[in-house]
C-alpha cells in the first residue's frame, strides 16, 4: 500500500472519532452543571501548578507547612493580610496547607489512577484473555477484597505496612492502591470477554499473530477505554478517600500540606464553636470542591458517553 | 430450582469467602513483627507480661500455613485477642460492648435513608426538570462530593459547640447511666439508650439519647441516600417510559396509580441491587461519623486502635465488617430471587 493510501485510510479511519468528539464536546458546552464541573477542576490545576508562585515554599520538602519556628503560640490566628485564610494550631499557614494540598491531592490522585489502572488492565488483560483457572482464582482473589468495605481494609493495612517503618502517608498511598484495583480489573475482563469473541480476534490468531502481539495491537486497544474514562473520573472520589483517611488520623502526619490531615487539625478548635471557624472550614471547603468538580464532570461524562442517552 | 435450594446454594457459597476474609486479613497482619502481634493471641492481660511464652505458645514463629491454623482455631473459639491501647478488655468483649451504640445510630438511619432516598428519587423522576427534580439533583451530587466528615464538624461547630442544643456522644451524662445501672436503678435490656429508656419508664433519658442521634442520623442520611436518590430517579425515568405504563393508562387506571402501583414497583428492583453495596459505604460512614460525634460504637472504637496501633481490635473490626457485607449481599441476592424468578432459574 502507497504512503497517500495509508494517509486517506488513515482519514477515512479518523473521521467518525473527530465527529464524534466534536458532538461531544458540544454536549459539554451546552450542560451547565458540566462546565461547573470542568471549571472547578480548570481552577483546581491552575493553583496546583502555581503552587510555587502563589505559596512559596521555605521548607526543604515544600509539602511541609512552614510556621514561625520562634513563636510556640498554641492558638489559631484569625485570617488576616499574612496569613489569608489565618493559621491552625501552632501557627501553621492555612492558606499555604491548602494551596500545597491542591496539589499534593492531583500528585496522590494520578499516583493512585496510574497505579489501580496497570495493575487492573495487566490482571484484567489475563484473566479475561486466557480464562480457565487464572481466572477463577483473580476473580475469587478481587471478589474477597471487594467483601471488604474498603476504607476498613485500608486502616488494617495502615497498621500492618507503618509497623515496619513505611511512613503513614505511604501506607495509605499504597493501601488505597491495594484495595483499588479490583473494581478496574473486573471491568477490563468484561472488556475483554466482549472483544475476545469478535471475528478480527480469530482472524488475528488465524494469521498466526502470537499471544503478545494480539493482546497488545488488537485486544488491549479495544477494551482499554472504558477503563480509563472511568478510573480518571474516580479522581475526587481516590482523593475524599485519602482525605477521610488522613481526617482519621491515619494518612499525612501534622504539618503535612494535606487538607484531610488539616481538618483533622482543625477539629481540635470545634468545641469552641464558630470561633475558631477558619481552621476547617478552609480545608473543607477545598475538599469540597475538588470532588464536586471531578463528580459534576464525571457525572456529564457519563450521561454524555453513554450510547444509550448520548441523542437524547 | 426452589427458592430453597437456591438460598442453601447460596449460604453454602459464603464459607469459602468469609474464609477467604479471614486468610486476607491474616496476610495483611503477617507484615507485622511477631512480638506486635502476639495481643492477637490472649485474652488475659496477665500473661501479655511474657511476650516470648505467646510467640511459643501459639507458634508465631512456625511456618505460615501452622500459624494459619492456629490462628482459624483461636477466632473459631471466640478468641480474637485483647486490647491493650483503647478499651483495655478482650476485644470480642469490647466489640459486643460497644455494638449497641452503633445499632442505635443503624436502626434509626438506616430506614430514613432508604425511605428518603426511593420517595425523593422517584418523585423527582415523576416531576422530571421541575424544580424538585432540580433539587433532588443537586442534593445527590452535593451527597457525593461533600465529605461527611466535613459536615458533621460543620454540624458540630453551629448546632453543639455553639449553640449547644446537644453534647458529642449518646447522652449527655453517660456516666450517671452507668452509676445507674450499677446501683440496679436502671437495667440494661438491649444496650440501646432509647429503647432501654422507655423500659425503664425513663422519659429524660430517652428524650436526650433522640437527641442525641439527630446529627449523626442527620449526617449519615444526607450522605448514604444520595446514591439511592440517584438510582431510583433514574430507574424510575426508564421504568415511566415503558409500554406497560401506556397500556395501563389506556385501560382506565388514574395517574395516581399507575406511577405508584406500576412504574414505581418496577423501579425498585435496581435499589434492591445498590442496597447491598450500600452497607459496605454504610459501615464505612459510620466509621467516620462516629468518630466526628465520639459515639462510642464500634467505629470509633476501631478507628481509635488504629491510630494506637491496637492490632487485634483493627482486626476483629475488619473481618466483622466483611462478615455484615457479605451477609447483607446474600440477603440481598435471596430478596432479589424472590423478586425476580430469572436470578434463580438461570
Amino acid at each position: 500500500m502507497s504512503e497517500k493510501g495509508k494517509l486517506s485510510d488513515f482519514r477515512r479511519n479518523v473521521q467518525p472519532t473527530i465527529k464524534e468528539a466534536k458532538f461531544t464536546l458540544k454536549k459539554i458546552r451546552e450542560s451547565p452543571l458540566s462546565l461547573i464541573g470542568m471549571g472547578l477542576v480548570l481552577f483546581f490545576v491552575v493553583i496546583a501548578v502555581l503552587a510555587p508562585v502563589l505559596a512559596p515554599p521555605k521548607e526543604i520538602d515544600p509539602f511541609m507547612i512552614p510556621y514561625p519556628k520562634e513563636t510556640s503560640m498554641y492558638e489559631p490566628v484569625a485570617p488576616n493580610a499574612q496569613h489569608p485564610f489565618g493559621t491552625t494550631s501552632f501557627q501553621d499557614d492555612l492558606y499555604y496547607g491548602c494551596i500545597w494540598g491542591t496539589l499534593f491531592a492531583f500528585r496522590l490522585g494520578l499516583i493512585v489512577i496510574v497505579l489501580n489502572l496497570s495493575i487492573g488492565i495487566v490482571l484484567g488483560l489475563i484473566a479475561g484473555y486466557y480464562g480457565g483457572i487464572i481466572d477463577e482464582l483473580l476473580m475469587r482473589f478481587t471478589d474477597i477484597i471487594l467483601a471488604f468495605p474498603s476504607l476498613i481494609l485500608v486502616m488494617a493495612l495502615i497498621i500492618s505496612l507503618s509497623s515496619r517503618g513505611i511512613s503513614r502517608i505511604d501506607a495509605a498511598t499504597i493501601g488505597i492502591v491495594l484495595v483499588g484495583w479490583p473494581g478496574y480489573t473486573r471491568l477490563i475482563r468484561g472488556e475483554v470477554l466482549r472483544v475476545k469473541s469478535e471475528d478480527y480476534i480469530e482472524a488475528a490468531k488465524a494469521s498466526g499473530a502470537s499471544d503478545i502481539r494480539v493482546i497488545s495491537r488488537h485486544v488491549l486497544p479495544n477494551a482499554i477505554y472504558p477503563v480509563v474514562i472511568v478510573g480518571s473520573l474516580d479522581f475526587g472520589t481516590i482523593v475524599l478517600f485519602a482525605a477521610a483517611l488522613g481526617f482519621l488520623g491515619l494518612g499525612a502526619p501534622q504539618r503535612y500540606a494535606d487538607w484531610g490531615q488539616l481538618i483533622n487539625t482543625g477539629s481540635n478548635w470545634v468545641s469552641y464553636g464558630l470561633r475558631y471557624w477558619w481552621t476547617y472550614v478552609f480545608p473543607g471547603v477545598f475538599i469540597t470542591l475538588f470532588v464536586l468538580g471531578w463528580n459534576l464532570l464525571g457525572d456529564a461524562f457519563r450521561d454524555i458517553l453513554d450510547p444509550l442517552y448520548r441523542r437524547k | 430450582m426452589g427458592l430453597r435450594e437456591y438460598i442453601i446454594r447460596r449460604i453454602i457459597l459464603m464459607v469459602p469467602t468469609v474464609l477467604g476474609v479471614v486468610l486476607l486479613i491474616f496476610i495483611v497482619l503477617q507484615f507485622i513483627p511477631p512480638e506486635s502481634r502476639a495481643t492477637l493471641y490472649v485474652r488475659d492481660p496477665s500473661k501479655l507480661r511474657n511476650i516470648q511464652e505467646i510467640i511459643d505458645a501459639f507458634g508465631l514463629n512456625r511456618p505460615v500455613y501452622e500459624q494459619f491454623a492456629i490462628w482459624l482455631r483461636e477466632i473459631l473459639q471466640g478468641n480474637f485477642g485483647y486490647a491493650v491501647y483503647t478499651g483495655h478488655e478482650p476485644v470480642l468483649d469490647g466489640l459486643l460492648a460497644r455494638l449497641p451504640a452503633t445499632m442505635e445510630i443503624v436502626i434509626y438511619s438506616a430506614p430514613l435513608i432508604v425511605l428518603f432516598g426511593i420517595s425523593l428519587g422517584t418523585t423527582a423522576a415523576v416531576h422530571r426538570d421541575k424544580p424538585l427534580d432540580h433539587v433532588s439533583r443537586v442534593m445527590s451530587i452535593l451527597g457525593t462530593s461533600l465529605p461527611s466528615f466535613f459536615f458533621g464538624i460543620l454540624l458540630i461547630a453551629l448546632f453543639v459547640a455553639q449553640l449547644k442544643w446537644t453534647t458529642p456522644g449518646r447522652a449527655s451524662n453517660m456516666g450517671v447511666v452507668l452509676i445507674r445501672a450499677k446501683q440496679g436503678l436502671y437495667t440494661r435490656y438491649t444496650g440501646l439508650l432509647t429503647i432501654d429508656s422507655l423500659l425503664n419508664g425513663d422519659w429524660m433519658l430517652f428524650i436526650d439519647a433522640a437527641k442525641h442521634l439527630v446529627l449523626p442520623a442527620l449526617v449519615l442520611v444526607f450522605i448514604q441516600s444520595a446514591q439511592i436518590v440517584r438510582v431510583s430517579r433514574s430507574s424510575m425515568l426508564e421504568s415511566l417510559s415503558k409500554t406497560y405504563i401506556v397500556a395501563a393508562r389506556a385501560k382506565g387506571l388514574s395517574r395516581k396509580e399507575v406511577i405508584y402501583g406500576h412504574a414505581r414497583r418496577n423501579a425498585l428492583i435496581p435499589v434492591v441491587t445498590i442496597s447491598g453495596l450500600l452497607v459496605g459505604t454504610m459501615m464505612t460512614g459510620l466509621t467516620i461519623t462516629e468518630t466526628v460525634f465520639q459515639f462510642g460504637g464500634i467505629g470509633n472504637w476501631a478507628a481509635n486502635a488504629a491510630i494506637a496501633l491496637d492490632v487485634p481490635v483493627v482486626a476483629a473490626y475488619a473481618m466483622f465488617s466483611a462478615l455484615v457485607f457479605v451477609v447483607a449481599n446474600l440477603i440481598v441476592d435471596i430478596l432479589y430471587a424472590y423478586i425476580d424468578p430469572r436470578i434463580r432459574l438461570g
